[in-house]
């Protein structure tokens, strides 16, 4: 199949909120009023680890204006996790809405509810709280240690492998054809580690919650994963399912931070207490500190190499920090292995060795990348430092070890995302093109010709980086849709799949529109509503295109098949003769019927029915999208600072449904890599409290501070895929990292091995290696 | 310049008076209230919130011709003064011209950074009306997105500037 047939997929198809986004409509989660809405806030614990040994809520209380200060002695003792993730979840179950213990300082203690939010400010103030203080730990390393102070001491939490070593999760694999390292002409092994990282979507997280005509709790809230955000608060509020609907507006950007239940059960238990309608708005400093980060990670990792260039034996073992609770402790610490041990063919052994552990730390969770992030970090500055041990060129190395066309891995059947994964081979790969692309662009090697010779503090340096990721989570991943037609040939199109600013509502728009032979404006969306949307996981793994686009795909197949059996009617013709093309439905012989004479038959006048379809879709594969990465540098050795001269970022995500957003995708996804390489980190005093949380402390790039970045789709047809779609979102943030750190070494011969790369470090390794400035 | 209209609060609440949009308001502010908080209680919900510090620019609007951060304005300073917010610079029947480019260009993703973003783009475009790439950056140094590595946006705004030469080069027509 190609693309060159199709008339809306494939297509820079305006996305159709932006015009509205673009105006200022009031389209978000707070951006609509709710009569008598109550102000929530919450108590944040001041204590990294404590006990709460007395809480005296009764100056709160009479404070004017309040109307409800909630503590864990109010609410039902449900352990769950905020993961917004399948059921049953693989995370632990090991939080509660509110506790009687806090592990972080940042931790919930209570929570009020009151008519402004001073009167909130004031109740929390006259909370009387008395702490024991327990010892804490804030390494993973010292928290797995015999003696450690054990952060899940309860008796009632469920699945924690090893509480007393404060492991949340663990999972180990070996794939043995002989001695290790045998064959190895060289053995190499360092450390790589990541640090505490903020995913600062615009919008901080926002949960209203308020009551429909019969008393049911709807949440309007800024989430990824509305139905997931129904069952969890359900759970752990101990209502039904039934009581309760979710409804996901526009939203300000998630980045994973969304994935999580993270406001809606405190915002429920206050509007069920007060019978008010609730708003909880974390500000900016709650969204740094309360919600989630990427893991914090150390990747060791040993592999042994030929002088062939054959990688003989691997060794991966991770250990990443999932701070207080262990939300995806399990599926991002196994993405770090399952989305990079494949990659490169190993000849030998592969070895994984992952443990997720607790400290008393802000909670980790899913970020963009979601451990695949850390693994390449570490996978990629190998390549480089094993192509430097064989004297081979670090493309040509690459090139002869990724997996091809048709090539499969042990890995893909062991581990999969919390459990054992499923087989499969690679059925569609750009890499090759990618990497030539890149090359081309970034004039690879008359570069690195030019910068052999350099003199002076500035130093320029070339550094690559290729990867993959996947597409949704095979056979666990479910989406579905519904298409119903109106009188003018229009069609509705509810879909539970979450939109969250990547432009998914257009996408799939565009996949139902190329079915049923429409412009995407016949294509009403609505999208997500856990009462009027059928089901989907949500906007995560790199689902929403493979999964939902496919859901989408079947359901416009049905409807489409209804059409043309009333247009077969009307046109006295057999349906195998019919298509639908330019809003009608048209004969071999070329004879036509407008979708607005179907739809109006089929309303009114015959065999009277609403043509309306709804499918599923769920995968048995996951295929990666991949993506060659390369980067110019200049160091200033003087001052240690990196800057970048140039990124190219060449993708291969099958179909581009729409190159544009795709293309929008990827240059956020590297710029978000590029902030985790040169600056981004989440500081902490001694005792765990945060101390740059804001903004213009914890810095994010800025238009000023963007480097040129230059984002080239690589098309290619991925069989199982919606039009030869396979994912964009996520792939993009792990390029920066180990690229720079490439050309880092490239220019100076310094590597490093821990980001971000500040000039402080960079300074620092080269005075380390007694880096002279020749005069 | 500032004008010394002084107002008195009662019952910690003033009445301010000033132009929104180009159309007169009569607003009642708390004592303490910031600019983007009183806009937003009163309907303007296009002004957003993202950090409330002064560091992101998604509650920038166009105060007496200078854009400013609505969350460091205290709100009596608008007092008798006019102000533009992405609400009146145009509507999805009637959108303006840099609200058109960001569509096109693929600059809005999730768009909670767009109104302060096309707002310093329009206080650019209205002084250098041929903005070079650097100066384009400069101007939206101030509007922190994490979606669009600002990539589109800044194809946007100069695809604005050439749209806008336009518009002006019909209107001057005799």
């Amino acid at each position: 199949m190609e693309t060159k047939n199709l008339k809306v997929v494939n297509q820079p198809v305006v996305k159709m909120d932006a015009l509205g986004l673009a105006c200022g409509e009031p389209a978000f989660t707070d951006d609509v009023e709710f009569k008598g809405l109550l102000c929530g806030k919450i108590l944040w614990s001041p204590h990294a680890h404590a006990r709460i040994k007395k809480i005296d809520t009764s100056a709160a209380l009479k404070v004017p204006g309040v109307k409800a200060v909630l503590t864990y002695k109010d609410l039902p003792r449900v352990p769950h996790t905020t993961a917004g993730q399948g059921y049953p979840e693989p995370s632990p179950y090991d939080t509660y809405t509110l506790d009687n213990k806090v592990r972080f300082v940042g931790d919930r203690v209570a929570a009020v509810a009151a008519e402004t939010p001073e009167a909130a400010q004031e109740a929390l103030s006259k909370i009387k709280v008395e702490y024991e203080l327990l010892p804490a730990v804030f390494d993973t390393f010292e928290a797995m240690k015999d003696g450690a102070p054990v952060i899940h001491d309860e008796e009632d939490s469920k699945n924690i492998p090893d509480a007393k070593r404060n492991i949340a999760a663990k999972f180990d694999f070996e794939v043995k054809n002989g001695e290790w390292f045998k064959e190895a002409d060289f053995v190499l092994e360092h450390s790589y580690k990541m640090p505490y990282l903020q995913h600062c979507a615009i919008e901080p997280h926002v949960t209203i919650a308020s009551f429909d005509n019969f008393g049911r709790l709807v949440l309007r809230t800024s989430t990824q994963v509305p139905f997931h955000v129904r069952r969890i608060v359900a759970q752990a509020l101990k209502i039904p399912v039934k009581k309760i609907r979710v409804i996901k507006p526009r939203i300000g950007g998630g980045f994973g931070s969304k994935q999580e239940v993270l406001l809606e059960d405190i915002t429920a238990a206050l509007a069920l207490k007060t019978g008010r309608p609730v708003k909880i708005e974390y500000n900016r400093r709650e969204t740094f500190v309360s919600s989630r980060t990427r893991h914090p990670s150390t990747v060791r990792l040993k592999a042994g190499v030929k002088k062939d260039g054959t990688i003989t034996d691997a060794e991966m073992e991770i250990t990443l920090n999932t701070g207080a609770y262990g939300s995806h402790a399990l599926t991002v610490m196994m993405c770090a292995g399952s989305h990079t041990l494949p990659f490169y063919k190993v000849k030998n052994n592969i070895r994984f060795i992952g443990r997720s552990v607790y400290t008393n730390m802000p909670v980790s969770g899913a970020y963009r990348g979601y451990g695949a992030t850390q693994g390449f970090f570490a996978w990629e500055c190998l390549m480089d430092l094993m192509a430097g041990k064989i004297g081979m060129d670090p493309v040509e190395f690459r090139r002869m070890n990724y997996i091809k066309l048709g090539e499969g891995s042990p890995v893909f059947k062991a581990m999969g995302e919390g459990r054992e994964g499923v087989e499969q081979t690679i059925t569609s790969i750009g890499l090759p093109a990618a990497i030539e692309k890149g090359l081309k662009e970034i004039n690879w090697y008359a570069k690195a010709e030019k910068y052999k010779n350099q003199s002076g503090p500035l130093r320029r340096g070339l550094g690559m980086a290729c990867m993959m990721q996947g597409s949704g989570i095979p056979e666990v991943d479910m989406a579905s849709a519904t298409i119903k037609m109106n009188e003018d040939g229009s069609f509705n199109l509810l879909i539970g799949a979450a939109d969250l600013g990547t432009g998914s509502d257009t996408i799939l728009a565009q996949i139902a529109a190329e079915v049923l032979g429409v412009k995407t404006d016949d294509i009403i969306v609505y999208s997500s509503d856990t009462d009027l949307t059928p089901f989907d996981v949500g906007a995560y793994a790199s689902s929403t295109t493979f999964i939902s686009g496919g859901a989408v795909k079947k359901t416009a197949e049905k409807a489409r098949e209804m059409i043309i059996e009333v247009a077969a009617k009307i046109m006295g013709e057999k349906k195998e003769n019919l298509r639908l093309e330019g809003g009608k439905a048209v004969s071999a012989a070329g004879a036509s019927c407008s979708l607005s004479e179907v739809a109006n038959t089929s309303l009114y006048y015959y065999d009277q029915h609403q043509i309306t379809a709804s499918a599923s879709h769920f995968a048995h594969t996951s295929p990666p999208p991949f993506q060659a990465n390369f980067v110019e540098i200049e160091v200033d050795t003087e001052t240690g600072k990196i800057k970048i001269l140039d990124y190219v970022s060449c993708v291969d995500c099958g179909t581009a449904i729409n190159p544009q957003l795709a293309e929008g995708q990827n240059d956020g996804a590297v710029l978000n890599g590029i902030g985790h390489t040169l600056a981004e980190e989440m500081e902490f005093s001694a005792n765990g409290t945060p101390l740059n949380a804001s903004f213009r402390r914890y810095k994010i790039f800025s238009a000023a501070d963007t480097p040129p970045i230059r984002t080239f789709i690589i098309p290619t047809w991925e069989p199982n895929g919606p039009f030869g779609a396979k994912s964009v979102s996520e792939i993009g943030i792990n390029g920066p990292l180990p690229a720079v750190a490439n050309a880092l070494a490239n220019a100076t011969g310094i590597r490093l091995f821990e980001a971000p790369f500040t000039p402080e470090k960079v300074l620092a390794a080269l005075k380390k290696a007694n880096w002279i400035l020749p005069r | 310049m500032q004008k010394n209209n002084l107002i008195e609060a009662k019952n910690g609440v003033f009445e301010i008076t000033l132009t929104i949009n180009g159309e007169n308001r009569a607003l009642s502010v708390k004592t303490g209230e910031f600019l983007l908080d009183a806009l937003r209680r009163h309907g303007w919900k296009g002004t957003k919130k993202g950090c409330d510090t002064g560091d992101c620019g998604s509650c920038a609007v166009i105060l007496n011709g200078l854009p400013v951060l609505g969350c460091l304005v205290p709100a009596v300073a608008a007092h008798e003064g006019e102000i533009t917010t992405i609400e009146g610079l145009g509507t999805v029947r009637n959108p303006h011209p840099i609200q058109e480019a960001f569509v096109e260009a693929g600059a809005v993703q999730c768009g909670f950074c767009v109104p302060g973003m096309i707002l310093s783009s329009k206080h650019l475009l209205d002084r250098t009306p041929n903005p070079s790439g650097a100066q384009i950056r400069k101007a939206l140094d101030g509007n922190l997105c994490r979606c669009t590595g600002y990539v589109k946006q800044i194809q946007a705004v100069k695809m604005a500037a050439k749209r806008l030469k336009k518009t002006v080069a019909i209107s001057r027509r005799p």
